[in-house]
């Protein structure tokens, strides 16, 4: 009776998944179009992420993306967290780190001096990264009224967040299904929802100049890799604790393993003697 | 089951403090000597694993309220803050969103266990009705606290349920607007939405006190419907048998909670709700989170005008009512025989009502287009249909089984069936 119930369920619960998953793919087909799969490193329950892609990434975001797209949610101090791009194990305190104070004194930050007075100053570890526009309403005159979204979450705020970036940074130049509109100053690209998106192709081969380092050796700044570099900096910034988190859910479970192995025994211990 | 205290004062203290405040005594007749039927096998664990839920959603909420912004232009920000720069803030928040829904996963299971086995009959009417209270708290609290992180499902899942209120024929826009203070979900919404999603979680420890006082005056259901007539044989203390195998339950429980914390924290939830709310862009497919599903897709079913009851109105009414049916529950069902172990035509009727339950879900998920507007109509005639025509007559007509006339009898029979099985096969085909 009990073996029976639980395989009613268990094949229940298995055929309204697949029902799910099959129905929701067919539905997100109709709409847009699936995007390609992209396996990063920091995939999985082991994964983790690759240092030098996430400077990589972060160099294109800076020298590319950051140009229209703010990431409001990140500190330049963040990049020098423990697994964060630039971290080093010298400078467990950030802000002390001279990479990271490099990268913000490279920006202008509005402030108020001792005195008062509006000034200018280099920017800190521990200021907020410069958004491109100052309101929402200049971010949208500036392109043709769409407004570049917010990156600092954004590949959870997507589903498939890594296939979806992955797929629409690789997406352009396909040819136009018979019908479609495209209006002046917008661009196809059958990853977005609808088709038509208002950014144009960024990452076409050689924008940006990798540097030559031993960790860089043998890749190339094809459109391709530098696609897959700006998702692993996204992903990062979108969870910036996910290895953390990677590995303290490898010790709960080691933990939560042992005690369930104990009280096993020690439930058949204190049962032995009950008929039941 | 309540029936003369056991517990013996020892310590000079104890014996002092018994007669003026016994509550040592209460504890220990509540949590250590109280008697349990021997035969409760692992469906009866989520009592525990519930009671887990409450409390760790309590703490971790309480953590988080130290951290939050209740008001429209921080409350995404400060939620991010709390997993960015929070020491140990993602874990908190993870749990707390991930807990929800492991809350959820527990009590449907605990619900349908007390279905199966008939636990919410004479003499369980008031503990069954309590649960049904809880579970109606526990979905206005998961539905407030889905609003706090103010992202775009936050604000147009809250639009879309707040008019459910405004559905209500002549008095209903009035008390939307009293409700969210003001003519849409705005701050005010927030604000108030954040204090009784605080104060609620307190009043269903209350409800849940209720629920176990209702549970200890009866004491337990058990796996064959039978009561308990000899406390001595057929029962065992609630300690250490109890706390034990809950306990390995719960751990079990836990690794699935953890499995989602540490490994998948935001695959329950919906990518949109990382979009920050804004009340110019209506995302493309509005959905609440995966608990609730099924009873969206019951206020999505009805899509026709019954005479002076439009269809916006009729859903309401509908999702009401699924939940509002339970309480009915204990009179509906005819049945004299509790266990449906011993109603095998009536079993057939409650795994039905399973997949139902699961192929409602599904429908809340899609969008309210054909076949699933056919399919969501046909689950919620047959979600009504199992409460109001199936149980009531069945209990009429089927013919049950025999079941054991105690439960000392049924342990006996299963032990001596299962050594008979070892010995001779023939003997248990004539059985």
């Amino acid at each position: 009776m009990k073996a029976f119930v639980m395989r009613r369920i268990i094949l229940g619960s298995a055929a309204v998944v697949a029902a799910v998953m099959g129905t929701s793919s067919a539905f997100a087909a109709t709409d847009v179009k699936h995007p390609r799969p992209v396996v990063g490193s920091w995939e999985g329950p082991l994964g983790r992420f690759d240092q030098a892609q996430l400077q990589r990434g972060f160099q294109i975001y800076k020298e590319v993306c950051s140009s229209c797209h703010s990431m409001n949610l990140l500190h330049y101090r963040n990049l020098g967290d423990e697994h964060a791009p630039f971290f080093d194990p010298k400078y467990p305190n950030p802000n002390d780190n001279p990479v990271i104070k490099a990268i913000a004194a490279q920006y202008t930050v509005n402030a108020v001096d001792p005195d008062g007075n509006s000034e200018e100053r280099p920017g800190l570890p521990s200021d907020k990264f410069i958004a491109p526009f100052e309101n929402r309403a200049q971010g949208q005159a500036a392109n043709g009224g769409a407004y570049p979204p917010d990156l600092s979450v954004m590949i959870k705020a997507r589903a498939n967040g890594h296939d979806y970036v992955y797929s629409l940074m690789t997406g352009y130049n396909q040819p136009l299904p018979k019908g479609k509109i495209v209006s002046e100053g917008k661009y196809y690209n059958p990853y977005m929802p609808g088709g038509v998106i208002a950014m144009g192709e960024q990452l076409a081969d050689g924008r940006v100049e990798y540097a030559e380092t031993e960790a860089n050796k043998g890749i190339k700044n094809t459109e391709e890799q530098m696609s897959k570099d700006v998702v692993a900096f996204l992903a990062w910034a979108s969870d910036p604790h996910q290895t953390a988190r990677k590995s303290t859910g490898l010790g709960v479970m080691a933990f939560l393993l042992i005690l369930a192995t104990f009280l096993w025994f020690s439930y058949k211990s204190v049962w032995r003697n009950v008929e039941h | 089951m309540s029936g003369p205290s056991t517990y013996v004062p020892k310590s000079g203290f104890e014996k002092w403090l018994d007669t003026r405040l016994p509550v040592v005594r209460f504890m220990n007749d509540t949590l250590v000597d109280f008697p349990t039927p021997k035969n409760l096998n692992y469906w009866y664990t989520f009592g525990g694993i519930l009671a887990i839920c409450l409390v760790l959603q309590i703490v971790t909420g309480i953590i988080l309220a130290m951290h939050y912004v209740p008001h429209v232009d921080h409350a995404f920000n400060s939620v991010e803050r709390i997993m960015r720069d929070v020491n140990g803030g993602w874990l908190i928040r993870y749990m707390h969103s991930n807990g929800a829904s492991m809350f959820f996963l527990a009590v449907y299971i605990h619900i349908f266990r007390g279905l199966y086995y008939g636990s919410y009959k004479a003499p369980r009417e008031i503990l069954w009705g309590l649960g049904v209270i809880i579970f109606l708290l526990m979905i206005i609290t998961a539905f407030m606290g889905y609003v706090l992180p103010w992202g775009q499902m936050s604000l147009w899942g809250a639009t879309v349920i707040t008019n459910i209120v405004g559905a209500v024929p002549f008095i209903g826009e009035s008390i939307k607007i009293w409700l969210l203070g003001g003519p849409s979900v705005d701050n005010a919404t927030l604000n108030r939405f954040f204090s009784l999603h605080y104060l609620l979680p307190f009043v269903i420890a209350g409800v849940v006190i209720l629920h176990i006082w209702a549970l200890h005056v009866p004491g337990n259901n058990n796996p064959t419907g039978v009561e308990v007539q000899d406390v001595k044989k057929e029962t065992l203390p609630f300690h250490p048998y109890y706390t034990v195998k809950d306990a390995f339950a719960i751990c079990v429980f836990m690794m699935i909670f953890a499995g989602f914390v540490f490994y998948g924290p935001n695959t329950l939830g919906h990518p949109d709700n990382y979009i920050p709310a804004n009340n110019q862009v209506t995302p493309s497919h509005i959905v609440p989170e995966w608990y609730l599903l099924p009873f969206y897709a019951i206020l999505r079913a009805i899509t026709f005008d019954v005479l002076i009851i439009d269809a916006k109105f009729g859903g309401v009414i509908a999702m009401a009512g699924a939940i509002l049916i339970l309480f009915a529950l204990p009179w509906l069902d005819s049945s004299k025989i509790k266990s449906m172990r011993y109603r095998p035509v009536a079993r057939m009727w409650w795994f039905a009502f399973v997949i139902n339950f699961l192929v409602l879900a599904v429908c809340g998920a899609m969008p309210a287009e054909p076949p699933w507007t056919a399919i969501s109509l046909i689950s919620t005639i047959y979600y009504f249909a199992y409460f109001l025509v199936v149980l009531p007559v069945l209990g009429v007509i089927e013919k049950p089984l025999t079941p054991p006339a105690s439960i000392a009898d049924s342990i006996f029979k299963s032990s001596a069936h299962g050594k008979q099985v070892s010995v001779s096969p023939v003997a248990v085909a004539a059985e």
